[in-house]
Order: structure tokens, then sequence, then C-alpha cells
């Protein structure tokens, strides 16, 4: 057995899962301010719910990148240049994001803010949409020779498998933020948040679990179907309580339903980490995408160490952030002006 | 086309670019700390009015350093494979070091800090800001450790032709990694300072050109306070005076640690990379002597079209070795040692694709490197000189009348930036043609280096390249553009712009210490 390389492989898949339970929110709520707000004021709560976490939380995506390159650098190199184009996207999607919640709020236009709003939408769905069409690929596997290059063109990585998981882990985000939305915020958020889960959370999840059936129709064992079936229970558990109000246990429902389903999803594709569709002889695994011995145990210290403090605080800030964020909490947007005599 | 150019120049120019926001960030960042520190000890409200108005401008800049930051983190897979698969084994472990043990605190504490203010203790929320700078200054050892095991590979061995890490404290330790860091540190002080003393001279000067500040016959200010514009109260000078001779230190400083961190930096590069000091001399012969103006085509490459007009005798020999008789090797007898060493050609395999065969130019283009590395300690000094200058100027309490010198000041917040992007610009460019530097025996391991031209990812084509390139920088430069109108909108709008409740009150003089409410940037979106 690979200790070592198993040991990050479940690593790596903490880290992605991680991602997207955090992140998760954060994506959909961008995505939600251009879909389900309806006042400037609605967009401001919503986006306050986020405001202390959202950078802490994309992090996981930092490190989830990190990891790869120090414990795969095989998977790292094969996957993020074989998917030049989509990951180009998924960072302009980034960029957008990211300043556009620093900047929007920072102007004096209307204009400033809606073009913000848009570029704070677009920019989510973009990031949701590549990363789970990365995600989904590299379960699915790409054309790769030998080498562990992409063969056949930029857009060989282009195929239903990558439009399906694509839209996953989109629907996935939307669901995730109404339910964070409902239970963070207060007044005609909470409300229309609720309205939201309850109406379109079934048609919202559809590609998700189709991406999980792909893979375990593939290479699925009883252990993955009976994670599987816990995802099943906990998402329709937390539907039916999110139905009726119960925001609490509608979120954690979701939440569960994502972390047993990814988890479905990695221990399903084991020990393959990049598949190759040319030649199963070009599939990248744990044991020949991974860094040393050595290299492996330094990490495993490392994280160790640092994974669990990263849990506490980041779990600190959940708790001294705990209120919900309300209408008549914001305050009326502040005009700046020059401080001067002319 | 060759993708390896439109990589080449698609990471320079992000990676500069990036290093914009990474200094002001660095530098700010403490000096924010130490502003709030000072509040919570003194309780006096000119501190607190310095920490939420600086505090503002490092917010604004720090995003887009996340933003670009982000950029960098995946491009070394996706342009530069071959590169990844040759040092994931040692490069990748400091990149996840970073993000676990310095973007996790940086980013998270910041989101304490940012909403924090009212809703945790004075102290506790104090030691938010402490604690996210403290993961800023981590993340740039770590990545400077990155940079450096390139610059002065350690710590591994080669197995199956690839370097394999063996000792994390060697790579950890890297003595280039030392040095580096502490100078690229100091450099990121002096934009800082640069930083403080131009805006709060522009903001004294302001006061001064609105008849609020006036000086009596010695020269020494007189305070005024202006009952028409928010926030121009008496409290308002002593924040600008303060930051400014607090800017003004920093900067000095900083040019010390530089210069005293330069000169060891020097002496391991004679070491460790001896044709990259060859050719920021642009010296062709061996030689003693310090070039000070060199004219002819720096450009071509061959040594012998440039001639040194100014020299200074030993002076090199002082940088090397500290003495000034040991003879320093130019560029003409160390080709010859790379070639026996490295070969003269590229090796002939697929994977280099139409670069497979071509001849090895171990010469790095020497008017970047001459240039470069003048340009920074050019630039550097001139950022302090300005800085004592200030000192001087400002000694009486408040700025000069003329707009000249106020002009000046601001424009000068540049300086310290073009040194920091000469310095590195030197350094990458210094570097070339391997991306991973073989190190002269006994510094470094044998056999442990990477021709740039190897290092691009082999599947990737030009376009795919080209788009990105376009788009990054495209977009890069309409940020640039927010970036810098929302900070000059910010300084325009005085300690008020950060601090709304300055607005909304009349501000009554006599009493400069009624604490505003803290509620507003509580919701800082
Ligand atoms: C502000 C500038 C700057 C900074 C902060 C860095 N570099 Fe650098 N780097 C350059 C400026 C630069 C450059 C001068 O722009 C180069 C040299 C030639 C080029 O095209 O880009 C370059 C090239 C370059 C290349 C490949 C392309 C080439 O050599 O032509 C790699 C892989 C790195 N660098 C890696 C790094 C890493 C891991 C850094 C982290 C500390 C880093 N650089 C910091
Ligand atoms: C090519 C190498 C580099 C890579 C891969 C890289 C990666 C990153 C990433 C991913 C971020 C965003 C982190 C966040 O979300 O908070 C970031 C920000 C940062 N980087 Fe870099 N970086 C590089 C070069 C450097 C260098 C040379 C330094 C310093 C000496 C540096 C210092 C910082 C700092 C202080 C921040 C956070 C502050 C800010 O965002 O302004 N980086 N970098
Ligand atoms: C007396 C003044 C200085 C000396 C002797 C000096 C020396 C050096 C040397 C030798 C290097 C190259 C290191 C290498 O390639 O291994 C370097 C790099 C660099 N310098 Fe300077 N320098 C001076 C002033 C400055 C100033 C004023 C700044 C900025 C404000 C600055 C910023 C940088 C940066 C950012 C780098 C690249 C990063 C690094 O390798 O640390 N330097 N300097």
């Amino acid at each position: 057995m690979d200790v070592l390389p198993t040991v990050w492989f479940i690593a790596i898949a903490a880290l992605w899962i991680g991602y997207l339970l955090l992140e998760g929110f954060d994506l959909g709520v961008g995505m939600h301010m251009l879909v389900t707000a309806k006042s400037e004021t609605q967009r401001r709560v919503m986006l306050n719910t986020i405001g202390p976490v959202w950078d802490g939380n994309e992090v996981w995506l930092i490190t989830a990148g990190a990891a790869t390159f120090a414990a795969f650098p095989f998977w790292y190199a094969s996957l993020f240049s074989a998917l030049y184009v989509p990951l180009t996207l998924v960072l302009l999607g980034l960029i957008f994001r990211a300043v556009a919640i620093e900047y929007r709020g920072k102007g004096s236009s209307e204009r400033w803010t809606r073009s913000w709003d848009l570029a704070l939408g677009l920019g989510s769905f973009v990031v949701a949409f590549g990363v789970g069409a990365m995600l989904t690929l590299t379960t699915t596997g790409l054309p790769l020779n030998e080498n562990g290059d992409r063969v056949g063109g930029a857009f060989a990585w282009l195929n239903g498998y990558a439009v399906l998981g694509g839209l996953a882990v989109v629907g996935f985000c939307l669901v995730h933020a109404s339910t964070f939305l409902a239970l963070k915020s207060d007044g005609t958020v909470r409300a229309a948040a609720g309205r939201w889960f309850t109406r379109w959370t079934p048609v919202a999840l559809l590609p998700i679990v189709g991406w999980v059936l792909v893979v375990q129709f593939q290479t699925g064992t009883i252990i993955t179907w009976a994670l599987v079936a816990v995802a099943v229970v906990a998402v329709l558990w937390g539907y039916l309580n999110g139905r009726v109000g119960r925001e609490g246990r509608a979120f954690i429902g979701v939440a569960v339903f994502l972390v047993a389903g990814a988890a479905s999803i990695f221990a399903a594709v084991f020990p393959v980490v990049l598949p190759s569709t040319l030649d199963h002889a070009f599939d990248l695994t744990i044991q020949n995408a991974s860094s040393g011995d050595y290299t492996l145990a330094v990490m495993t210290w490392v994280t160790a160490f640092g994974l669990p403090l990263v849990f506490v605080y980041q779990g600190w800030t959940y708790w001294v952030f705990r209120q919900r964020v309300s209408d008549h909490h914001i305050p009326a947007a502040h005009v700046v002006r020059p401080a001067t005599g002319e | 086309m060759d993708p390896l150019e439109i990589a080449r120049w698609q990471f320079g120019i992000t990676t500069v670019y990036h290093f914009w926001m990474v200094p002001l960030t660095l530098g700010l960042g403490p000096v924010v700390a130490i502003m709030q520190t000072l509040w919570v000890r003194t309780g006096e409200e000119r501190y607190l009015r310095m920490t939420k108005f600086w505090g503002k401008l490092y917010l604004i800049n720090f995003i887009m350093g996340v933003a670009t930051g982000l950029v960098q983190e995946f491009q070394f897979g996706m342009a530069w494979s071959e590169y990844s698969r040759f040092v994931g084994d040692v490069f990748g472990a400091p990149l996840a070091m970073e993000g676990l043990l310095a973007f996790f605190f940086e980013s998270t504490f910041l989101g304490l800090w940012i909403f924090g203010w009212g809703r945790l203790s004075k102290r506790v929320h104090l030691a938010t800001l402490w604690i996210a700078v403290a993961g800023s200054v981590v993340s740039a050892f770590f990545i400077i450790v990155a940079n450096s095991w390139m610059q002065h590979p350690v710590g591994v061995e080669i197995i199956d032709g690839r370097p394999v890490m063996v000792d994390i404290w060697a790579v950890l330790t890297n003595n280039t990694a030392i040095s580096a860091y502490i100078h690229t540190i100091f450099g990121a002080f002096a934009v800082g300072g640069a930083f403080l003393i131009g805006i709060s001279w522009y903001q004294l000067w302001q006061r001064r050109r609105d008849g609020i500040d006036s000086v009596d016959a010695g020269g020494r200010v007189v305070v005024g306070s202006s009952a028409t514009i928010r926030g121009r109260d008496k409290v308002d000078h002593s924040v600008w005076i303060k930051s400014l001779r607090m800017g003004a230190i920093v900067a000095v400083v900083a040019f010390s640690g530089v210069a005293v961190s330069g000169d060891i930096q020097a002496k391991l590069m004679f070491d460790q990379q001896p044709m990259k000091m060859a050719a920021a001399e642009a010296a062709c012969k061996t030689g003693t002597s310090f070039s000070v103006l060199a004219i002819g085509d720096l450009g071509s490459r061959d040594c012998n079209d440039v001639v040194s007009i100014i020299e200074i005798p030993g002076l090199l020999s002082f940088l090397a070795h500290g003495d000034f008789t040991t003879e320093i090797k130019g560029v003409a007898d160390l080709v010859p040692e790379y070639q026996a060493n490295f070969g003269t050609n590229l090796p002939n395999e697929a994977l280099l694709g139409a670069r497979a065969g071509d001849e090895i130019q171990y010469v790095p283009i020497m008017a970047v490197t001459y240039w470069g590395f003048r340009l920074m300690i050019g630039f550097g000094g001139l950022a302090a000189f300005a800085a004592v200058v200030a000192l001087w100027l400002t000694r009486k309490g408040t700025v000069p009348q003329s707009k000249g010198i106020m002009q000046l000041a601001v424009v000068g917040i540049l300086a310290p930036f073009a040194a920091n992007s000469a310095g590195w610009i030197f350094t990458e460019m210094g570097r070339q043609p391997f991306v991973v530097a073989p190190n002269p025996n006994p510094s470094g391991v044998d056999g442990v280096f990477m021709f740039t031209a190897a290092a691009v990812s082999p599947g990737v084509s030009f376009v795919e390249i080209l788009f990105s390139l376009v788009a990054l920088t495209l977009v890069y430069g309409v940020l640039m553009v927010f970036e810098v109108k929302l900070i000059v909108k910010y300084v325009r709008g005085g300690v008020v712009s950060a601090m709304p409740d300055l607005d909304r009150k009349d501000d009554d003089p006599d009493h400069p210490d009624a604490t505003p409410s803290d509620d507003v940037l509580s919701f800082a979106y």
C-alpha cells in the first residue's frame, strides 16, 4: 500500500470538498445577487452575509491547487495545462468577483454599482461552472498522451461531462446559497431565499446527481454507493425541513449531501487521479503522479498542524459573525467628497 | 510562433503587476497595525483616524493583490507544466505551506478586522490586524523560498532525473532565500514609506492652500481648523504630520536595510550565479572595476560591443568579496565554462518541439541586467534622499506652500515601486537561459538545473497562451485604472472618506476625541 499518497489523495479530496462547501455559498450568493435580489438594499444584505468570510473561503481553492502541486505534481501539471482555456476564464471570474466585492460600494453612480454587480454575478457563475467542469473531467478523463500532455487542441476537453459538471456545481451553489441566505439574513432576503429554495432545489440539484451517478456506474463500489445513499437521505431530509422553514436543518441537509456526494465520487475514482481517455496505460494514479515520500511526510506534518488551526479560527469567525444581517442594519451609502475649499 | 516567448511575456507581465500590489501591502500593513496599537494604547483620536484612513487604502490595494496572486498560483501548471513536473517535489511544498500557514491566516483575520470594529473587544480586534499582517509577512517568506530555490537549488538529490527533496530545512534556510527575503521586505517598506509621505504631504499642502494652517514669523506651524470643510479640524493636522514623519522614518530605515541586505545578496550572487553578476556589470573582461556608466550596444549580448566609460577601480571586488583586488570573472571567460558544463545546444528531445537542438545563449540580455541593477539602486536611493529632505522640510510642523514640491512628493511615490520592479526584473532575467539556475560547486547540488526553453507546457498552443495574455493584460490594465481612481478619490476625501461619522456630525474642534460610532465600517460593503 502507498500510505502517504493515499493520505494525500484524501487530503486533497478534503480540500476540494471544503472549497465547495464554503466558497459554494459565496459563489451562490454572487449569483443570487443578480437573479434573486430585487433592490440595492437586498443586494447589500446578501453581500454582507458573506462579507467577513469570503476571502478566507477562497483560500481553500488556493490551497487545494498548491497542495496538488506539492503532493501530485504530475496531476497538477497535466490537469491545469490541459484545461488552459477554461482555467483562464475561471481566473478572470475570480479576479472580477474579488474586485467587485471590494469596489462595488465605493463608487457614486448607479452605473458603477450595477456594472460591478454584473461582474460579481457573472464572475461567480463562471468560477462555479469552470471548477465544476474541471473536477468532473478529472473523474471522467482527458485525452492525455504518455507524457501527460493534452492532445487534440485547445477544446479537446469540451464534452458532455464538462457541461454536466459545470451545471452541477452552479446548481449546487445556488441551492446551498439559498439555505445560507435564509439562515444568515432576516427580512425580505430571508423570505426570498426560502421561496427560492422550495421552488428550485429539485431542478437545480439534478445535474450534480447526474455527475454522481455517472461516476458510480463507471467505478462505484459498495462503499461509494453507501455514501450516495447517505447523500440522498440527507438532501431529502434537508429539503422537507426547508419547505417548512427549518432553515438550519435545510442548510445541514444540503451540506451533508455535498460532503457525502463528493466523497462518493473521489472514493470511486481512487486510485486514479486523472484518467486518460486515449489509453488507460497513460492514466495518472496516486502512484505515478505523486511526490516522493519525504516531501509527502513533510507536508503531512505541516497539514496536521495547520489544518486543525484553520478549522478553529475559521469556525470562530463564523461564531463572531453569527448574527443575522437584515435590511435595517444596512447604513445609507456614504458619498466621498473632496475635502477641499475649492 | 513559439509558445515559449509568449508564456514568458505573460509570466513577466502578471508577476511584475502582482508585485506592484504586494510591496504596498507588505509595507503599509505593519504601519497601520502600529497606528492602531498606538490608538489602543493612548486612546488618542488622531491614531484612530490614521488607522481608518490608511486602513481603507490598504484594503483597496489588498484586494488587487489577492486577485492577481491567484493567477500566479495557477500559472505554473497551466503554462509551465514541464517545469511543474520537474520541480514539483520541492517547489510545491513552500507554495502549499504558504497557503496553509499564511494565506488562511491573512485572509480570515483580515475579514475579522474589517467587520470586527465594535463587535470585537478593542484588544482582540487589534490582534486580528496583527495576525493578518503577520500572515502577509510569512507568505512573502514562503514564496521567496520557492523563488530562491530556482536561483540556488539546495536540499535535493537527483533521482530518476528529477530533483527530489531530501532536506526541507536546507530549503527553508537557503542563504539566498534569507537574504532575498530581508531585502524584499525592506524594499516593501520603502514603498510604504514613500506612500505615507506623498499622500500626507498633499493633505498638509491642501490645508495650507485652503488657509487652514499658516506659519508664524519663525516658520513654525500655526494649526487652524475649517468651519466649512468636513474633517479639517486640528486633529486632522496632527494626523498628517504624524503620518508623514512616520513614513519618512520608515523610508530611511528601509533604505539602510535594503543596502545592507543587497550587499550580502551581491556576495552570494557572485558565488552562486557568476554569469548574472558579470552581465549586471556588462563586464566582458575579468577585472576589479565597478562600471558607473557604460555605452555601446548593451543589447547585443556580445560584450565586446560594450564600453564602460566611467569606472571605479576595485569596487566590484569589494562588492563581491569585501576586498579591492580579487579579480571577478567577465562574460568572455564564463561562457566557455558554461558551455563545457551544460552544453552548447539544447538536447534533441521531442518535448522541446521546434526549440530542440537550438544553440544556448548563456549571456542574459545585458541591457536589462545592467540597467535593472542600476535603476533599482538609483530609484531606491532617490526615494531615501527624498525622505531625508522631507524630514528636514517638515521639521517645523507643516509643509512649504510650493505646489511643485507637493507634486514631487506625490510623484515620488512611484520611485520605490520602480526600484522593486527593476530589482525583480534584474533577478529573474539575469537567471536566463535557466529557469532553475545551476550553481557552481560547492555551493549548489550538482546537476540541478533547467532551461527555461524546456519548462513551458508542451501541449498548450501559442494561441491559447496569447489569448490569456491578451485577456489578462487588458483586464489588469482596466483594473489599474479603477484602483488608482479609487485611491485618488479616497485621498481627495481625506480622513472623512474613511470615517463617514465625521461627515455627519458637526465637527467641534473643542471636543476632538468624541468617539464616533463604529457601526458603519462593520458593514463594509
Ligand atoms: C516582480 C517581478 C517578479 C517576481 C515577484 C517574481 N518573478 Fe519570476 N520572473 C520575472 C519577474 C518576477 C520576470 C522578470 O518577469 C521573468 C523573467 C523573464 C520573464 O519573461 O519573466 C520571470 C520569469 C519566471 C519564470 C519563467 C519564465 C522565464 O523565466 O522566462 C518562472 C517560472 C518564475 N519567474 C518564477 C517565479 C517565482 C516562483 C516567483 C516567486 C517568488 C517569482 N518568479 C517572482
Ligand atoms: C510567482 C510567484 C508568486 C505566486 C505563485 C504568488 C501567489 C499568490 C496568491 C495566490 C495570492 C493571493 C492570496 C490571498 O487570497 O490572500 C498572493 C498574494 C500575496 N503575495 Fe504573491 N505570489 C507570488 C509572488 C510573490 C512574491 C515574490 C511576494 C513577496 C515577496 C508575494 C507576496 C504576497 C503577499 C504579501 C500577498 C497578499 C497580500 C496582497 O494580496 O496584496 N507574492 N500571492
Ligand atoms: C544599495 C542598494 C541595493 C543593493 C546593493 C541591492 C542589491 C540587490 C541584488 C544583488 C539583488 C539580486 C539578488 C539575486 O539576484 O540573487 C537585488 C534584488 C532586488 N532588489 Fe535590490 N539592492 C539595492 C537597493 C534596492 C532597493 C532600494 C529596492 C526597492 C525599494 C530593491 C529591491 C529589490 C528587489 C525587489 C529585488 C528582487 C528580489 C530579491 O532577489 O530579493 N533593492 N538587490
